[in-house]
């Protein structure tokens, strides 16, 4: 695996290490509902003090692994180990494991302290240590001071919380969230995804995401499992799985992707030579492709790697560049995407950060455009 | 729930479903057996159906006279028809008195829903009995209406109101009513008013919109509110009894006369045998509608 | 538009006149010192103390308010778990006959429940000894069981929008099935609960043709009283009578609307 790496340096990985145990080990995990197969044999190791986000489209069978693990759902066939214990036969109410749930399902009939209070006083714990952990768990997600309110009296953030230290106040081997920022809305989004990042560093508990939002998951996660029908298509840390993505749908599904069809030409450890099959250009690669020499590969090369600039009268197409014609220019704000037009058929997509003015934009509606990028923006992908 | 023993899930369906087995599912059978008994002199006043022969085999008397004496005679055959097109227009006129009025609540504001909806189920609450005798009070020849009618001296002696099919018909609208308003109020309640916008918006005036989307829409909420009106009321005995004339003869007050006046306990349970294979279809189609709304939820 | 929503307005007071015009006229006359009920001739409380004092009218209510009692009681039971079952349980087998054994008594005509419950009780009499004589507790194990498919009915619809996740998650943090039941899932439901007892307790009150059928001698509920009365003309004490009932019934639902809309905003709408 190619080593991509953007975290703090000293930063435990322990994913890298051989030796290391993993902390929750889903071997082999199968679950079907009637005829789908919602869970395809999934095998994944999680280790201690990870954020890891199963990151997938809806029917993927992310939110299914995630009821498995909590013991809503049972595997028809594999196991589950946490911290070396199988807990197939466990039920929820029994596992070191809690959940924040998408709803939240906060008691509505309970008071915040008596939610926050209730998986405690399941423990039989005595109640003066109960108010002292909840206390102490309420000012964490800096909610002292709303003990006495009810579910309904609270802002959509402030239930989020509740539902957090909820699940928190057990201090669970693992927490479980499920799309924990999908209920609030895209402003209190990003300040809720540092908060979550730092209350888990804070408690050191292991945290296992689902997200349909790939952005949630690149800026939280330690790692990724980009889930799709039921199978694992790609596992790694966020930048691993966005500059190094194995397959065209990681490659489509994590940001923008464009997908060319190839024959390998040349192959090594200096990188590929691709020929195109459906255009008049080659493709550079400076990695080791996938596949030997004839086979037949799929090229990704991300519009923000690539540069488009106006074409010479007699310039070709040729090695990582196109030649092609706008057909569109979309203003994101920060930056441009271009939409090129090719001769042999089929668009490019190429995005340029927003350094100008649109009026002072050199480049317009139509134009005779090449779009350039270096090897190290070609990845080569299995067909 | 995954972890709920079995045990207690059994126990849980289990009773009721033995409750209403035995005093609900059986008691039909044991109707459908005394229809096909003869009456006798004694109490209980049948026949046994199964009885043992004087050489001590068992002999199984069927007796369908009674199910001929339903064909044959017309007294019995117009009863089940008038009752059928009684509960039918009773529940038309329910249907349209019903409709504006759970429309009306539906479109008011959200905070005076309740209220307005109270005020319909409010007098389902009080005595059912009393409140046609409210109605014997009203239409009688020497009740409010009359009184008021001679004293302005609009007519210059009473007019026959009560005992007539006018007065049949208004107790069964008045005291079914609720049932037609309410699944309508659930149904109407449901209906985005966005769709009404969007048909305006195409350049359908507001009649057109209420034919070609309120309508079709509401039309489950239509269905098992005229089911709810029209099936008890098929079967009513009170009202035709207090408020209809003597012709009002309605299948439930055959029946309850077979019954309790002529103690023929065979002809009561063939007549109940009958009305209730008349009244399968709709009921069934009931339970569907029942069904899926809650599947729907 | 405006113009339009007038007349449905309209149609709205037309309809509340239709069903509260004979209610009023029942609270009136009830006043009215006359023993010929429909004509006034002055104001009087007398038929207040005429209705305390008639013994057949006041045992009868006692009598019905007992069996209203169990009966909204039983009905609450079986029909919170047939509630259940059909909410919960999936596709169990036998839930097509469970389903239509709940559904069929809320439109069943009277007549033919009343008569086959009656040819049940007389059945298992000859067979096995038992209802020995048919009153309170025959009319009693009708009246449950035609209420219990109202309850049912409430209980179900309010599953069915209730938050699974609610449950889960009280699982979740540990509680045993049975506690999730009673902390989270039974105070939930409870209003629920009490608007179907209510129901179940109204319904039973207000029952004839059942009970007709199913009592036997000296055990004559309110409504069969009341009935046989009417048979013979009105008198001045049902007026009163009926005025005590609306009275009763719009003060306990007022309070139970009250008390409602404390336990929803206890319970977050």
């Amino acid at each position: 695996m190619q080593q991509a790496n953007l975290a703090p340096p000293g930063a435990p990985e322990p994913w890298r290490d051989p030796e290391a145990a993993p902390y929750v080990r889903i071997l082999g995990v199968t679950k079907r509902f009637g005829a789908t197969v919602a869970v395809d044999d999934v095998s994944l190791d999680i280790y201690r003090g990870e954020l890891f986000a199963l990151l997938g489209g809806s029917g993927s069978g992310k939110t299914t692994l995630l009821r498995m693990l909590a013991g809503f759902e049972r595997p028809d066939a594999g196991r589950i180990l946490l911290d070396g214990q199988d807990v197939a036969d466990v039920p929820p109410y029994a596992r070191p494991v809690n959940m924040m749930f998408q709803s939240y399902a906060l008691f509505p009939h309970m008071t915040v302290a008596q939610n926050v209070a209730f998986g405690l006083r399941m423990e039989g714990m005595a109640k003066a240590e109960i108010a002292e952990r909840v206390g102490a768990m309420l000012e964490l997600v800096r909610l002292g001071g709303m003990e006495k309110r009810r579910p309904h009296e609270l802002s959509g953030g402030q239930r989020q919380r509740v539902a957090l230290a909820r699940s928190l106040v057990k201090r669970p081997k693992l927490l479980l969230l499920d799309e924990p920022l999908g209920a609030l809305d895209k402003n209190l989004r990003e300040q809720t995804q540092f908060e979550l990042v730092n209350i888990q560093e804070k408690t050191g508990i292991t945290f296992v995401m689902v997200t349909h939002d790939q952005e949630e998951a690149m800026t939280m996660a330690t790692r990724i499992a980009v889930m799709h029908h039921g199978y694992l298509a790609q596992v790694g840390t966020p930048a691993e799985v966005y500059e190094y993505p194995q397959t065209r749908l990681v490659a489509e599904f994590l940001g923008t992707a464009n997908v060319f069809e190839g024959i390998v030409r040349e192959a090594g450890a200096a990188g590929a030579l691709v020929e195109a099959t459906a255009l008049d250009a080659q493709f550079q690669s400076d990695t080791d492709p996938p596949k030997p020499v004839g086979a037949r590969v799929f090229i990704a090369v991300r519009p923000e790697k690539m540069r488009v600039r106006r074409a010479a009268d007699d310039e070709r197409a040729g090695t990582n560049r196109l030649v092609g014609a706008v057909r569109d220019i979309a203003y994101y704000g920060d930056f441009f995407m271009f939409v090129v037009d090719l001769p042999e058929g089929g668009t490019v997509r190429v995005s340029q950060p927003n350094q100008a003015r649109i009026t002072e934009l050199p480049i317009t509606w139509g134009d005779r455009v090449v779009v350039e990028w270096p090897p190290l923006a070609t990845v080569v992908l299995p067909e | 729930m995954r972890w709920r023993a079995p045990s207690s899930r059994a126990l849980v369906l289990a009773l009721p479903f033995l409750w209403l087995g035995l005093f609900f599912l059986a008691p039909f059978l044991i109707v459908a057996k005394i229809a096909v008994s003869e009456a006798a002199l004694g109490i209980p006043p049948y026949a046994p159906v199964a009885r043992w022969t004087d050489q001590g085999a068992l002999a199984l008397v069927l007796n369908l006279e009674n199910f001929t004496l339903l064909i044959e005679d017309s007294f019995y055959l117009d009863a089940y028809l008038r009752s059928v097109r009684v509960a039918g227009i009773s529940a038309l006129i329910c249907l349209l008195l019903g409709y504006p009025m759970a429309y009306a609540i539906a479109r008011a504001p959200e905070a005076r829903r309740n209220v307005l909806l109270l005020l319909v189920i409010l007098p389902f609450w009080t005595s059912f009995l009393l409140r046609i005798m409210a109605w014997i009070g009203l239409l009688a020849d020497n009740g409010v209406i009359n009184n008021i009618l001679l004293a302005l001296g609009i007519v210059s002696e009473p007019v026959r109101l009560l005992y007539t099919d006018a007065a049949l018909y208004l107790g069964i609208v008045y005291c079914y009513l609720p049932f037609m308003v309410l699944p309508l109020y659930a149904n109407l309640v449901k209906l985005d008013p966005v769709l009404l916008e969007a048909a305006s918006d195409l350049g359908a005036r507001p009649w057109r919109a209420f034919l070609a989307v309120t309508l079709p829409l509401s039309l489950p909420g239509i269905l098992a509110g005229t089911m709810l009106v029209f099936i008890p009321a098929v079967g009513e005995f009170v009202i035709p009894e207090l408020l209809g004339g003597p012709d009002a003869q309605l299948i439930g007050r055959v029946l309850w006369t077979e019954f309790f006046t002529n103690r023929d306990w065979p002809m009561a349970s063939a007549l109940a045998v009958v009305l209730l294979l008349l009244l399968v279809l709709p009921i069934a189609w009931f339970q569907h509608l029942q069904g899926r709304a809650t599947e729907g939820r | 538009m405006s113009r339009r929503l007038g007349r449905i307005w309209i149609a709205l007071g037309v309809g509340y006149a239709f069903l509260y015009i004979p209610i009023a006229l029942l609270v009136v006359l009830s006043f009215n010192d006359s023993r010929l009920v429909t004509i006034w001739t002055g104001f009087s409380f007398r038929w207040y103390v005429a209705l305390w004092r008639n013994d057949a009218l006041v045992n009868a209510a006692v009598l019905s308010i007992r069996i209203a009692a169990v009966a909204a009681t039983g009905a609450t039971v079986l029909g919170m778990a047939a509630g259940f079952a059909l909410a919960r349980f999936g596709a169990f087998r036998g839930r097509g006959l469970f389903g239509a054994m709940v559904a069929a008594p809320l439109v069943m005509p009277e007549v033919i429940t009343g008569l086959s419950l009656l040819l049940l009780f007389v059945a298992l009499a000859e067979s096995v000894g038992w209802p020995g004589e048919r009153g309170l507790t025959t009319v009693t194990i009708a009246h449950t069981t035609f209420a219990t498919a109202y309850v049912a009915v409430v209980v179900q619809s309010r599953l069915s929008d209730f938050d699974r996740s609610l449950e889960e998650a009280a699982l979740d943090l540990g509680a045993r099935p049975w506690q999730v039941f009673a902390l989270i899932t039974l105070p939930l439901i409870a209003p629920a609960l009490a608007a179907g007892w209510l129901l179940a307790f109204t319904l039973s009150l207000d029952d004839l043709v059942i009970a007709s059928f199913t009592s036997g001698p000296g055990a004559s509920t309110l409504p069969m009283v009341v009935f046989s009365a009417l048979k013979l003309g009105l008198t001045p004490e049902l007026f009163a009578l009926a005025t005590v009932i609306i009275v009763v019934v719009s003060a306990g639902l007022l309070l139970a609307l009250r008390l409602g809309r404390v336990a929803s905003a206890r319970a977050g709408g």
